[in-house]
């Protein structure tokens, strides 16, 4: 039987190549996650620039009034997550394309990994320390 | 081992540019320049948390003219991603590739990018009731 002396020499049954669709075997889910992140900041980012206009010229007492009220911390915390996980979906592709040295392309995608966890975690506590310090 | 004598995809500069390449180089361009967008958010966000006079310090750089400049540029950025999104969207679910349909949903993105930022702005700064 070629195909099982095959599968022992590669350790690996076809159904995990199969599955294992693409090199990096996540394309898949990249293209989902960017998608489906997507569709998330279409009502947010309307809903965030709606805020904005009205917000216009705020002092601080009248934007810590809003940003302490319970469905606009939500939102915002929201906001920010998705749209720092939608941007590093999409910086990482650009990298991907443009950066063609192998340890630039590494120490790029973690700088945009890490970085936009740091800016994400920054918002998240930020809207926190608004809504929580009353 | 890599050659890098061959040409590596994206090879872009071989090709005339076209309105559909153009409106696809502008939807990265757009999603590049939120992200700075959004670290401005960041910061903002962070200037309220630190108190009065940070936030203070943050809307008098904001509402600058060159500020106000920035956060234009934002908000056209954000119209053009968000629609020009949905035409991608559109496309996933397999709609809208025929060349007159992308030319058609181009021209909208375009002209509703454009008319949605001044009509953001004119909202906010209350003259859309004298419209």
């Amino acid at each position: 039987m070629a195909g099982t002396s095959r599968n022992k020499r590669q350790l690996r049954s076809n159904l995990s190549r199969v599955r294992g669709l693409g090199s990096t075997r996540e394309g898949v889910h990249h293209w989902w996650a960017q998608r489906m992140s997507a569709v998330a900041l279409l009502p947010l980012s309307m809903w965030f620039m709606y805020s904005l206009i009205t917000l216009t010229g705020a002092d601080y007492q009248s934007f810590h009034i809003w940003a302490s009220e319970f469905g606009n911390s939500v939102f915002l915390v929201l906001f920010v997550v998705t749209l720092f996980h939608h941007a590093q979906l999409g910086v990482t592709v650009v990298v991907e394309d443009y950066v063609h040295s192998e340890p630039v392309k590494m120490a790029m995608i973690l700088i945009v990994k890490y970085g936009t966890m740091l800016f994400a975690a920054s918002s998240v506590f930020a809207v926190l320390k608004i809504s929580l310090a009353g | 081992m890599q050659d890098d004598s061959k040409p590596l995809s994206p090879h872009l500069q071989v090709y005339r540019p076209q309105v559909t390449s153009v409106l696809s180089i502008t939807h990265r361009l757009t999603g590049m320049i939120l992200v700075l967008a959004a670290m401005l958010l960041t910061y903002w966000l962070t200037a309220a948390a630190y108190g009065p006079e940070a936030f203070s310090r943050a809307q008098v750089v904001l509402e600058s003219w060159p500020g106000r400049l920035v956060l234009f540029g934002f908000t056209w950025s954000l119209f053009y991603h968000l629609l020009n999104g949905l035409r991608h969207l559109g496309w996933d679910m397999g709609w809208g590739f025929e060349l007159v349909k992308l030319r058609i949903t181009g021209a909208i993105v375009v002209a509703s990018s454009v008319a949605l930022t001044f009509l953001s702005w004119m909202w906010a700064y209350g003259h859309v009731d004298k419209l």
